[in-house]
Order: structure tokens, then C-alpha cells, then sequence
């Protein structure tokens, strides 16, 4: 696939314009009870060292057995990539030495991967959006962690992550720039935690990306890429592309040329910083694994857990536009969490899709934002939202008195209806208490009344004084219809 | 009468079963000749405080008559099974004194069926070598001698290898039978040396959980005994399925005691036209067609058959086991348990603890196993290789769709040869001994070596049997007639004690 060229995507150089391109792996450690070929448990944390089976800190003469939920998540992953999966794949050992690599070499996948190709459809801001490819995913087993900073002179080693099981899915080189890469990481971590695959926690570590940029002119075959490795957020990973793709734009116009290496990104410091060099690299001497049999399963096994995927949301999303009448921007936003878009939907249910959306999005996602909530933690729930939703509906309370509403139910709690009720918020729509006061507020200004006659926004004025003598309680339409029938006016 | 320790297998558990002596009486009489024998090298430890335990126990299980299987039988443990609480080497300085706190699958079917531990037995340093002269801990001393103008030569003899100390200790009653190992012969060939029995059974019978890997799709456990039927017993209570090796197959396992009694009428025994190597003595051409002879005459039908491939076995073989080896044995780095040298830094303590901690042989193997698998080389050599192995298997797939029930073959070369008589100058030397047992691993069938006759210089030669996948029985049933016809090798005298 070739992507074209963008010019507002462009970075301007020195001498002229640059396109840069960008690729990328990403680390996402797979949801699973139990590590990837041992029985040990994957819960984060604990003391160094407590969750770690004779298989992770390869003993003599143990041996890896392959954990089936790991391998099911894995194709779930691959289905919701839109991917092929493959039915026969085959585990390497990549061959190296490192005091966190207790077998010595890290499981992985090399020539035959448990996932082909796929792609991500991925939104950005301004509404356009973009399809990236994935080449592949593949399982493998993350390492464990050295400890520089527990002696003076020893390093300590703390296993408890080594054999976690982990799914890199590598991109094509589709992206374009740091806002397309940026929403590429989003889009994917939102299909990963609606998959249930991987919960997409950033800061436990358990989504990392490495980044390979390159730049050229536009039109030019591709550049010399440096990877920048471990990016673990996803400002950090916009920012790391621009830095880098400045710097090689340096170089590069300065007569220089991109040497391939492997980079750190140093978001203190704003810079990425050289690794190792590709003379350096590794020969990690893969093979296939004598101690794991080829992993293979049929259509059957495949469709079953297809079966059990969950909506995705690209699908939901164009549900939510079709059935519901949402703008795509709305919709957007709704489903880029999973829990967002069910308690739209228990907000939506038999009640007006679009009011739904504007409460959910504009007064709860607000507030929610402002206090530091998440959806699941929200104090007000989507009965409580949707029965303010009906009571507006209904008439019995106005958009305004509502907001006022959702303010006591947020922070005192209750059944809206009953609070409406305890309250005295109901809104009046008996014509004759309304007409009452609008004959009091046109008896005591008379000149205002002649003003109006002739200048009709003066409506406004007299709707003011009139919710005012109500207490706000007065339904809006209500009060307008009567003044323009006193004072006569269109 | 005859000691306690000479007995077979099959005759000490009749023994017990008849009350005649007790497991504690047979523990002891294995004791004091394993104390006796100390010159031999064969045991690395000796456990004898377990022992008497264990026969303790036994003897408990017998009077109350819930006697298992292998109820107060004293074997030998080849140091690369990984026993619980037992230090456990692989014959290397760089496992000295580890401890596992884990039993592997093979010697603890062993426990659970009754069996008596003795100790463990030396071997080639993590099973490479074929003469046990590889052992961190010094060469195995073969109880055989050679014969020089009617009397025993001074010339100390390999046991062969890599499982030296088990084949040494059940020639010389040192114990009823051991566990073994054979990756490329380790079983078959020092049995042969030996004048013992030892089977390799099909890849995938036994686990490999708890055994310390050499090449681990090579590797497979089986026993070393002093009769066919003792390695029938043996082998019943070592294989079986275990979910923590899944290349362990989940196959029930067969009454092969019962098989040794089947005899051969009807089968068809293959006599592969390619082991007549270059260079075969008379004497090994002679042994073979003795046991072609022994086999038509008990009613098989013998005919030759062609396995084109085999020349490309030995040479494709160190290519794929080492590759394997140099894999495997990367996770002793001196980070988490045996030997660490220190270093200015972590490389160099990586490098000063596996410099120091490995011998020459395996240090061999781990250079030429990274040098086939890096970048440039490997499709030159180790995916070759294994399409060498595809085409070996083939071979041997079709000679037994062709109705082949068996194959008969030499297990060796040549009998057992001196310590330090070869291999010093040129490897390939010693790599030649498993020229006949090699290619029964690359193919992942089972193999048995039985003992035919002996040589003019009065030393024992073997017979190699390769069955089908999963048929060991047809082998125990084919190697019981060759072991009845050839009658059992006599041990000389036992010089050592």
C-alpha cells in the first residue's frame, strides 16, 4: 500500500520540505492470569522476586508449556486487527545474554508468526482518517528487570515479569506524522481494551512502543530509520518522533547522512540519544524452539472465539451515528472507551439518542474530567442521567433546572424524579400561574411594553423577569408563547 | 550362593516378593560393592542414608503386602536427572553442589513405583562425550579388561558414554539397573561396551521434565540394565505421559514386560545395506550376521533394505545438536545457582564463570552451535541439517511401510577402547563411535542395544534394534531372542574390589 503524499503533513526544513515515516512495534502485554509458559502469575507488583515458577528462572531441565488463554487472546487480537490468523505458527528462541534473560534467550516468534496481516482504521482530529497496515503479531516473552539501585556495587534482578507473556504488533510504515502516530497508538489501544486483550496501562508498562522514523523528500524512496526503543507514553511517542525527525532533517541538510542505530528517547532532555549502531546489534541466533511443538489449531477454534468478540468500535461507531443520529465527532468520543459508550447506551435506551449523547458528552465527561473521575467511577449513574434525561422530556423540568438537577444528584446523591419532587424544581406549566405573572410584570412596565411593540428582542427582557417571578420554574415555551400574545408581537 | 547384587532385576523382585531376603539386605549388599568399587569412578555420590530409608520403606510395603511395581529395587540415577535435595552436576564444575529443589519426571515414576536410590552415577559432562573422559569429575573405569595371552590386560577401558557411570555401575552390580540418557548413542553405545542392555525409547515416551538438556529435540531417557527384561520392567515405570513436556506424547504405556516373551515369528527384520561402513572389521560383520541368523532361526524373515540417507546422519547430527546445546546451556551464566567466577563486569563474570565452569568438549559444542546459528550460516548448515533429518526420517518411515517390523544393526563400531586412546587430536574420532546410534535420535525412533558376543580380546559387542514410532515391544520381544540365542556376557572377576 502507498500512502500519498500530504503537504499539510510536511515538515519544513531549512532547504525545502520533508515527509517523515514512521512505523511501529508495539509491546502490549497480554491479559492473562498466568505467565506465557508457566503456571507463575502475572499480577503487578509484589515483592521483587514473588511471582517467579522454576520454568522463569530456568532451572536445569525444565521445560515451557505453552498457556492457552495467552494463544486465544492473541488470536482475539489478531481478529480484531482484522488479521490472518495463522493456524500453525512456531516459537524461536532469540539468543542472548542478559542477567534479566534467565533462559538465556527470550521465546518468541520469527519466520512464523501466530498473526498475518491486518489493518487499524484510525480518526484524526480534523476528520479525516486513515487505514495503517499491520504486518504481523506475534507472541514472545518479556524479560525480567535489573535493580541498579539497591547496592553500591552489585546489581539486583528481580524476575517477576520474566515469561510474561507479550504481543508485538508491528506496523507497516503507514504513518505520516506524530498526530497520525499518536491516534495510531490510541485507536489500537482502544481496540486492545475492548478486546479484553490488554488493558492498555501505560504506566504499569504494559503497553510500550518502539518507533522507527525516517524522513525524506517527498517522493524519495524511503530513508535510513533509526528505531527508538521502550516509548511508554503516548505524548512521549509524539514528542520522540518530532525530535527525531528534526534531527535527521539536520543532519540530513547539513550534508550528513542517517546512520541506522537504535535510539533512546529522553523526555527530560527533549533529545533521543544512540543506543547501539547496527554494527552492534545483536545476531540473536534465532531457531525454533526444540522444547515447544509447532502451535496449531483449525477454523473451528478460530470462529469460536470469534463468536465471543465483542463488538469493536469501529462497528460501534457506526451504530451509534446510524441508530442514535450522532455526529461522527460524538460518536468518536463515546467509543474510544469501551465503558463510555455502554453507559451511553444504558443513558440512550428508549430515550433520545442525540440528548443522551449531549449529557453524556458535554455535562458528564466535563464534570467527570474536572474531578478526575473515570466512567467507572462516576457518582452519577446512567439510571440516575437518564432519568434527568426523561424528566426534560417530559416537561418536567427545563434544560436549566436540569443542570441544577444533575448538580445535586452528582454531589448528594438520589432519584432525580423524587429530588424534583423534594425540591420544588418541577417546572410550571399551568398557563394560569404563568399568565398571572406575566400580567404583573406588564401592568408595572408599561413603557417596556410600548419599547417591545416595536422592537420585538425586548421578548427577552420580559421572558427574564418572568422566570425570575417563577423561580426559573416556568416552562420557557410556555412563558414565550403568552408574552407574544399579550404584547402582540410575531 | 550368589550375591544379593548379581542378581537380575526381575530375580531380586521375585526375591522380595518370596521374602527370601529383605530390601534393606539387597540395599546393603549394593552398598558395600558400591563402596568396594570406588576405584571404578562410576558413582558421583553415593546416598546411602536414602537408601536404607527408601528400603526402609520398602520392606514395610512388602510385610503389609501393598508391594509397588519397583517396591525395594536399588538403582542408579545418571547425574543429569535432577533429584530433590540430591546435588546433581551433569558431570560439569559449573553445576558443583547445586541442589534442585524439584525431582524429575523419570526418577520420580521411579520413586512412586518403590524403587531404592543409591546414588548418582558419573557421565560425560552434560551428556557429550562417548567414553565418559568428559566428566568434570574423572573418567568412568570399565569393568571389563581385555584378554592378552590368557590373562587380563592393566589397560583401563571407557564404559563408553555419555552414560558411562550408569553402564559401568550395572555391569559391575553396582545396582539392578539405572536411568540413562541418550541424545546421540549415550545409551545404546555404553551398553554395548559394557555388555549391558540399554534401550532409547521412542522421543516422547519418557518426559524430559527435570532432566538437564543437552539437545532437547534429541534427547530422550531410557534405562541401562543387565537383561532384556530388566529394561522392560524398568522402562514400564520411567515413560508415560506429563503435561509439563509437550513433547512428551500422551500415549498410555504398554505392558512391555509381557512383550519380552513374544518372540519374533512373523516379523521381518531389516538389515540396512548402508551401516556396512567403510572399515567395518570382520568381527562387527560377523557379530551381525550372527544376530540376522539368531532372529530367522526363532521364525523372523530377514532381508536387506536401503536407508540412503545415513551417511548424512553424523555430520547433519553435530550440526543440530550442538546448535541446540549451545542454546540450552546458555542459562548457566553464574546469575542464579552453581558456579560464578566474578568479573570486572557482568560480561566478565559471564565470561570467567562459563570459561572455568565448562570443559573442553562442551566449550567445543557451544562454539560450533553458535557458529551454525548466526546470521549467514544458518540456512547453510542448521536448516540443512534439518532437512537432512526430514530425509533420514523418511527413510526409515518407508522401510517400515515396506513391511520392515525391525531393523538389526551394530551398535558400535568397534568394542570398548582405552582411556585416553581416542580423540585427543581429532574429535571426529570419537564422533564416529555413534555412527550406528545416530541416526535412530535424528529419526526420534526407539532403539536397543543388546549385547551378541564378545570380541577376539574377550570384550563384549553389542546389537542395535530400531523399531517403529512407539513400538518398543516388537524390540524387547526381538532383543529378548538375540539375548537368549548370544546367552548373557560373563563379567570377568571382579578386579576392582
Amino acid at each position: 500500500m502507498t500512502v500519498p503524499v500530504n503537504p499539510k503533513k510536511l515538515i519544513k526544513g531549512g532547504l525545502h520540505d520533508w515527509e517523515v515515516v514512521i512505523g511501529m512495534e508495539i509491546h502490549a502485554q497480554v491479559t492473562s492470569r498466568s505467565k506465557l509458559f508457566s503456571g507463575a502469575s502475572t499480577e503487578f507488583g509484589g515483592e521483587p522476586n514473588d511471582h517467579v515458577s522454576l520454568v522463569d528462572a530456568a532451572m536445569p531441565g525444565m521445560l515451557p508449556v505453552i498457556n492457552e488463554e495467552c494463544v486465544a487472546q492473541a488470536v482475539r487480537t489478531g481478529l480484531g486487527l482484522k488479521a490472518r490468523i495463522n493456524h500453525r505458527s512456531v516459537f524461536d528462541r532469540k539468543n542472548y545474554f542478559y542477567p534479566d534473560l534467565p533462559q538465556g534467550y527470550q521465546i518468541s516468534q520469527f519466520k512464523d508468526p501466530i498473526v498475518g496481516e491486518g489493518e487499524v482504521l484510525v480518526d484524526l482530529v480534523d476528520g479525516e482518517s486513515i487505514t495503517v497496515g499491520i504486518e504481523r503479531l506475534h507472541l514472545e516473552q518479556d524479560a525480567g528487570k535489573s535493580l541498579h539501585d539497591q547496592n553500591p556495587t552489585q546489581s539486583f534482578v528481580d524476575l517477576n515479569r520474566s515469561g510474561v507473556a507479550l504481543m508485538e504488533i508491528v506496523s507497516r510504515p503507514d504513518l505520516r506524522s506524530s498526530e497520525e502516530a499518536r491516534a495510531y497508538v490510541t485507536k489500537l489501544r482502544t481496540i486492545l481494551r475492548y478486546l479484553g486483550t490488554c488493558d492498555g496501562d501505560m504506566e504499569k508498562g504494559s503497553l510500550r512502543a518502539d518507533v522507527n522514523v525516517s524522513v525524506r523528500k517527498p517522493g524519495d524512496p524511503l530513508g535510513t530509520r533509526c528505531e527508538i526503543k521502550n516509548v511508554n507514553s503516548i505524548r512521549f511517542i509524539g514528542q520522540a518522533i518530532e525530535v527525531e525527525a528534526r534531527r535527521q532533517i539536520a543532519i540530513i541538510e547539513d550534508g550528513g547522512t542517517i546512520s541506522q542505530e537504535t535510539r533512546l528517547f529522553d523526555p527530560g532532555k527533549g533529545e533521543t540519544r544512540s543506543m547501539r549502531s547496527k554494527e552492534e546489534a545483536h545476531d540473536y541466533r534465532y531457531f525454533p524452539d526444540p522444547d515447544l511443538l509447532p502451535l496449531e489449531f483449525d477454523q473451528a477454534y478460530v470462529d469460536a472465539l470469534a463468536e465471543g468478540l465483542p463488538e469493536l468500535p469501529d462497528a460501534k461507531k457506526a451504530r451509534f451515528i446510524e441508530s442514535y443520529g450522532l455526529s461522527p465527532y460524538d460518536a468518536g468520543v463515546l467509543i474510544a472507551e469501551r465503558a463510555s459508550a455502554d453507559y451511553f447506551e444504558a443513558v440512550a435506551k428508549g430515550r433520545d439518542g442525540k440528548a443522551a449523547a449531549n449529557w453524556v458528552i458535554n455535562e458528564l465527561f466535563g464534570r467527570l474530567n474536572k474531578e478526575g473521575h473515570s466512567i467507572e467511577t462516576s457518582p452519577v449513574s446512567a439510571d440516575q442521567l437518564g432519568a434527568i434525561v426523561d424528566l426534560i422530556g417530559e416537561g418536567v423540568i427545563s434544560g436549566k433546572i436540569a443542570k441544577d438537577l444533575f448538580e445535586v444528584v452528582w454531589s448528594e446523591g438520589g432519584d432525580p424524579r423524587a429530588l424534583v419532587e423534594s425540591r420544588g424544581m418541577r417546572q410550571v406549566t399551568d398557563t394560569g400561574a404563568i399568565e398571572a405573572a406575566v400580567d404583573e410584570i406588564i401592568a408595572k412596565n408599561p413603557d417596556k411594553v410600548q419599547q417591545a411593540r416595536e422592537k420585538p428582542t425586548l421578548l427577552g427582557w420580559f421572558v427574564g423577569q418572568t422566570m425570575k417571578a417563577t423561580g426559573g420554574k416556568a416552562n420557557p415555551a410556555a412563558v414565550n408563547a403568552l408574552l407574544k400574545a399579550k404584547l402582540g408581537i410575531e | 550362593m550368589t550375591h544379593l547384587n548379581e542378581l537380575t532385576l526381575a530375580e531380586a523382585r521375585d526375591g522380595l516378593k518370596a521374602k527370601d531376603f529383605s530390601a534393606t539386605d539387597l540395599a546393603k549388599a549394593h552398598l558395600s560393592a558400591i563402596e568396594a568399587a570406588r576405584g571404578l569412578n562410576a558413582y558421583l555420590l553415593e546416598t546411602p542414608e536414602r537408601a536404607l530409608q527408601m528400603a526402609e520403606v520398602a520392606d514395610t510395603k512388602i510385610a503389609s503386602g501393598e508391594a509397588r511395581p519397583l517396591e525395594g529395587l536399588p538403582l542408579g540415577v545418571k547425574d543429569l536427572f535432577c533429584t530433590h535435595g540430591v546435588t546433581t552436576t551433569a558431570g560439569s564444575r559449573i553445576l558443583e553442589g547445586f541442589q534442585p529443589h524439584y525431582e524429575s519426571a523419570v526418577t520420580h515414576n521411579l520413586w512412586r513405583d518403590g524403587a531404592v536410590m543409591l546414588g548418582k552415577l558419573n557421565l560425560d559432562e552434560f551428556a557429550m562425550g562417548s567414553s565418559n573422559e568428559t566428566s568434570a569429575y574423572g573418567d568412568v573405569v570399565s569393568p571389563w579388561r581385555r584378554q592378552e595371552n590368557g590373562a587380563l590386560s592393566d589397560t583401563k577401558l571407557v564404559p563408553g558414554g555419555s552414560s558411562g557411570g550408569s553402564a559401568a555401575a550395572v555391569a559391575a552390580h553396582l545396582c539392578l539397573g539405572a536411568t540413562a540418557t541418550d541424545t546421540g548413542g549415550s545409551i545404546r553405545q555404553p551398553a554395548a561396551f559394557t555388555g549391558t542392555v540399554g534401550i532409547k525409547p521412542t522421543y516422547g515416551r519418557c518426559s524430559r521434565w527435570g532432566t538437564v538438556a543437552y539437545a532437547s529435540s534429541l534427547d530422550q531417557a531410557g534405562p541401562i540394565a543387565r537383561t532384556v527384561r530388566d529394561c522392560a520392567i524398568l522402562l514400564g515405570s520411567m515413560s508415560g505421559p506429563d503435561a509439563r513436556d509437550t513433547t512428551c506424547a500422551d500415549l498410555p504405556v504398554p505392558d512391555f514386560e509381557a512383550a519380552v516373551a513374544r518372540g519374533v515369528k512373523g516379523l521381518t527384520i531389516g538389515i540396512p545395506k548402508e551401516y556396512r561402513v567403510e572399515g567395518m572389521s570382520a568381527e562387527i560383520q560377523a557379530l551381525w550376521d550372527k544376530g540376522a541368523a539368531m532372529l530367522k532361526d526363532a521364525g523372523a524373515t530377514v532381508r536387506e533394505i536401503s536407508l540412503p540417507h545415513t551417511r548424512y546422519a553424523l555430520p547433519a547430527y553435530y550440526i543440530v545438536a550442538p546448535a541446540e546445546a549451545s542454546s540450552n546451556l546458555a542459562r548457566y551464566d553464574g546469575v542464579r545457582y552453581g558456579l560464578r567466577v566474578p568479573g570486572k563486569d557482568i560480561a566478565g563474570m559471564y565470561e570467567n564463570t562459563r570459561a572455568a565452569g565448562f570443559g573442553r568438549e562442551v566449550k567445543r559444542r557451544i562454539m560450533i552451535g553458535t557458529y551454525v546459528l548466526s546470521a549467514g550460516y544458518y540456512d547453510a548448515y542448521y536448516v540443512r541439517a534439518q532437512k537432512i533429518r526430514t530425509l533420514i526420517k523418511r527413510d526409515f518411515e518407508e522401510a517400515y511401510a515396506s513391511g520392515i517390523d525391525a531393523i538389526l544393526t551394530p551398535a558400535t563400531p568397534s568394542a570398548a577402547f582405552g582411556i585416553g586412546e581416542k580423540g585427543s587430536s581429532d574429535p571426529v574420532e570419537m564422533y564416529l563411535q555413534d555412527v550406528f546410534t545416530i541416526t535412530v535420535n535424528m529419526a526420534g525412533l526407539p532403539g536397543i542395544s543388546v549385547p551378541a558376543g564378545l570380541d577376539a580380546q574377550g570384550l563384549p559387542l553389542g546389537l542395535q534394534l530400531i523399531g517403529r514410532p512407539f513400538d518398543e515391544e516388537t524390540l524387547f520381544a526381538a532383543a529378548q531372542v538375540i539375548e537368549t540365542a548370544a546367552g548373557r556376557t560373563k563379567l570377568p572377576a571382579a578386579w576392582w574390589a
